[in-house]
């Protein structure tokens, strides 16, 4: 009885001590590849602060911090950091209030009202969302040459809006999972749909419609594709993408490297705390429609 | 072969058998492909003949009035005491014709010939004022000798003409979408008026459309919108990739005009510079994709199976610190990998070598491969760490009892699941792979580019390559023959491999 008992408790101890091992080797390689997975982050942030002109150095910690960079990134007349910023918002400002709009509208419609023609329009937004986005991008600005927006503003924020109404998954998705009793009571008491969509369902949608904001209102400025032809040589209207890009050029890499590096990290903070914040949205909205097929 | 077969198979033969029943199984898929689309064609030719059929059934049926608005449209609906909808309708068949008269027929006439008045490919040698029969002002450059044309705004222009033409057609087709209506609206008030109703007042009508019909009123404006600034560049675009809109033919001025399928012989076989650039990035594309695709779900995983082990703490911390790299902007975290792993980049001088991360034809391909590990991993993470807490702990609980170990619960548990619910992801992550042109342009910029490549690099994909051409070589049509090929492989891939998932048979059977 006693020597089982033993056995049982040296096989237990055993078990926990590899048990242990194992926990810690999974430490070990977790931190490891946390700080791999980070280290070019953390230079980049290193070289921000970094005093000494030039493109690399062959070690990792600046000799001189300073925060010039930052300041230069304001001051500087070559590359206006301060009007990017101001032009990226405006067009992710104005694109963010349409796309939203739309983007409820449509994913509503296609959601919760029944009519004759829905499936067509989810398969033809099916269709259309496989052409490569930026395909007809030459056709684009030509149009816009002919409507009077060339190099304009405000054709980045038609160009970003225009396809909003392709982007009605996520929110479709939302709609669907709020239960369809709601619309049938509210209709009882002699609702139109109209009213239903204002005062019952979009309340109900707060984090939906939050979520469909802050992704269209980041798009813009993480797009490069687009600015990068539609505004050509026109430089009072790039925006930071753009910007930071053209200051790697080669005439300038070198004098303009750690600004840019300061720049890019102001640009990061925001867009990554945002990210961050909203990730569950983000996986709600790619394994959503995968559960419900 | 069936369930009992299969099981009784060694583990050896059970891969192989489903390796080959994969690959015998892609003719079956395309041809359920190809019987989905006879099926979806002769659907829509049915649809067209039952539309001529109640069309011709309407007229009939229908009386003096409603004949009469088969020609001049409302008359039906004015002569039933409708008389907003009826003008609405006479507007839009009064202001369509005027268009046509003045606008789309012009048009409609030039596309023809693409606006071929003169030759465009000699433009510069003609002496005189006229080109064909169009009156030309030069400036001749005292200097150079150099001509330029003062009134080219008076001259035809090919890319207006494509794209009036574009418009009219849509225009013309929505026009006839509401003539129908109109037949429709016309023969359903008459027989209201017949069954003794009156029908509905203006104001009514109106009303619907925040009711029964309010997915017209929520659904106008964005198809509006996708209308003139998706759907009709993407046709505008389709339509060049059969002409020879490229460097040499850049209106205004020079005049482009059709081809044919010249542009795909060329990219197919016939130009042999061409079809040898896209042949080696098509391969590249496909290599790409498959192996940026599995790396990031299988690497994925496999973090997202630590991080979510019982004994690890602290797993939103771990999650975050993988994600903070997906998190930021991608033109910021490629260009800092860029800028790091240059020939004369930082890491070399650190590590005080002369490693060809960029600049060396599989270099370069590793490299792209192995950073979009960094910037994509962290998705995966998040997809299946949420999955990973939706498993019963009692599916693990008994395969334990039964005396399972870590690794058979993984291959008959944990994987068949995320694999069964991830298999539409990992679908469309393929299809973005394909399209990823963020990773390809800011890493490598397509580079290395050896003079063997038609304006394309060795890490370009066909999306980077389309969009060289469209802004650094203005090869439009070129660019315009890539995109479509584009389109095909994502719309045949996605629609193949979707047939063939599980995920897609079991749709069938639940519904």
């Amino acid at each position: 009885m006693t020597t089982k008992q033993s056995n049982v408790a040296t096989m237990q101890a055993g078990y926990a001590a590899k048990r242990k091992t194992t926990t810690i080797i999974v430490y070990i390689f977790l931190s490891a590849m946390v700080l791999l997975w980070l280290f070019p982050i953390f230079w980049l942030v290193l070289q921000s602060f970094r005093g000494e002109p030039g493109i690399s150095t062959s070690y990792l910690f600046p000799k001189q911090f300073t925060f010039d960079n930052y300041i230069r990134l304001f001051t500087d007349e070559r590359f206006p950091y301060g009007k990017w910023i101001w032009n990226t918002f405006i067009v992710a400002a104005f694109s963010c209030v349409i796309s939203t709009l739309f983007i409820l509208m449509v994913s509503y419609a296609l959601s919760r009202l029944r009519f004759k023609s829905r499936k067509t329009f989810l398969n033809l937004g099916l269709i259309l969302g496989m052409f490569p986005g930026f395909m007809s991008m030459a056709a684009t600005y030509s149009i816009m040459e002919l409507v009077g927006l060339k190099q304009q503003l405000f054709a980045l924020v038609i160009v970003y809006s225009a396809g909003a109404g392709l982007g009605y998954q996520v929110a479709k998705g939302f709609f669907d999972t709020i239960p369809r009793s709601l619309d049938e009571a509210a209709k009882i008491d002699g609702a139109t749909r109209n009213q239903i969509f204002w005062i019952i369902i979009l309340p109900l949608s707060k984090p939906i419609i939050v979520y469909t904001a802050l992704t269209t209102f980041t798009g813009p400025w993480a797009d490069y594709i687009f600015v990068s032809y539609f505004m050509k040589d026109n430089s009072d209207n790039y925006t930071v993408a753009l910007g930071l890009y053209k200051m790697l050029d080669n005439q300038t890499i070198n004098d303009y490297f750690t600004t840019f590096c300061a720049g890019a990290v102001l640009i990061a903070i925001p867009i990554t705390i945002l990210f961050i914040v909203m990730q569950r949205f983000y996986v709600a909205g790619v394994t959503g429609g995968a559960v419900k097929g | 072969m069936d369930y009992l077969d299969y099981v009784q198979m060694t583990k050896g033969q059970q891969i192989k058998y489903k390796i080959t029943s994969f690959f015998t199984g892609i003719p079956g898929a395309i041809g359920t492909f190809l019987k989905f689309l006879g099926y979806l064609i002769k659907k829509f030719f049915a649809w067209i003949g039952n539309g001529f059929k109640s069309y011709g059934a309407r007229f009939t049926q229908g009386d003096g009035a409603t004949k009469a608005s088969y020609l001049i449209m409302g008359v039906g609906n004015m002569a039933h005491k409708q008389f907003g909808k009826g003008l609405l309708f006479l507007a839009l068949e009064i202001g369509y014709i005027f268009f046509m008269i003045n606008f789309g027929s012009v048009y409609l006439a030039k596309i023809y010939c693409s606006g071929v008045h003169f030759d465009p490919d000699d433009y510069n040698k003609v002496a005189d004022g006229m080109i064909g029969n169009v009156p030309v002002h030069y400036t001749v450059d005292p200097f150079f000798g150099t001509k330029t044309i003062d009134n080219l705004d008076t001259l035809d222009n090919s890319n207006n003409i494509l794209l009036f033409f574009v418009m009219t057609v849509l225009i013309s087709i929505a026009f006839f979408a509401i003539y129908i209506v109109n037949t429709k609206s016309a023969f359903a008030t008459q027989e209201i008026i017949r069954s003794g109703k009156t029908p509905m007042g203006a104001v009514e009508e109106l009303k619907m459309f925040l009711d029964e019909r309010f997915h017209v009123t929520l659904l106008t404006l964005p198809i509006l919108l996708l209308l003139v600034f998706n759907i009709l560049p993407i046709l505008f675009t389709i339509l060049m990739a059969f002409t020879n809109y490229d460097k040499d033919h850049q209106p205004p001025g020079n005049l482009y005009r059709w081809v044919g399928f010249q542009n795909f012989a060329d990219v197919f076989y016939s130009n042999p510079l061409k079809s040898a650039t896209f042949g080696k990035i098509l391969v590249w594309t496909l290599i790409w994709a498959v192996f940026a695709t599995f790396s990031n779900y299988i690497l994925g995983i496999v973090f997202a199976l630590l991080i979510n082990k019982k004994e690890i703490k602290f797993k939103g911390f771990w999650r975050t610190a993988f994600v903070i790299t997906a998190a930021v902007p991608q033109f910021v975290t490629l260009l800092l990998m860029k800028l790091l792993l240059d020939d004369k980049g930082a890491l070399n001088a650190m590590l005080g070598t002369q490693i060809p991360f960029l600049s060396d034809e599989w270099g370069a391909r590793i490299t792209v491969i192995v950073v979009n590990i960094w910037v994509g991993v962290p998705y995966t993470i998040l997809i299946t760490s949420g999955l990973l807490m939706n498993i019963p702990e009692d599916l693990y609980e008994s395969a334990r009892i039964d005396g399972a170990n870590a690794f058979q619960q993984f291959t008959k548990i944990t994987f068949p699941y995320i694999w069964f619910v991830t298999t539409p992801y990992l679908i469309s992550s393929f299809v973005g792979n394909i399209n990823n042109f963020n990773v390809i342009y800011f890493l490598t910029g397509g580079g290395p580019s050896p003079s063997s490549y038609y304006k394309a690099g060795q890490t370009d994909l066909l999306v980077t390559w389309l969009y060289k051409l469209t802004v650094n070589t203005s090869d439009f049509n070129l660019a315009a023959v890539i995109g479509i090929i584009v389109f095909v492989i994502c719309a045949a891939g996605s629609l193949i491999t979707f047939n063939m998932s599980k995920a897609a048979k079991n749709e069938e059977e639940f519904s």
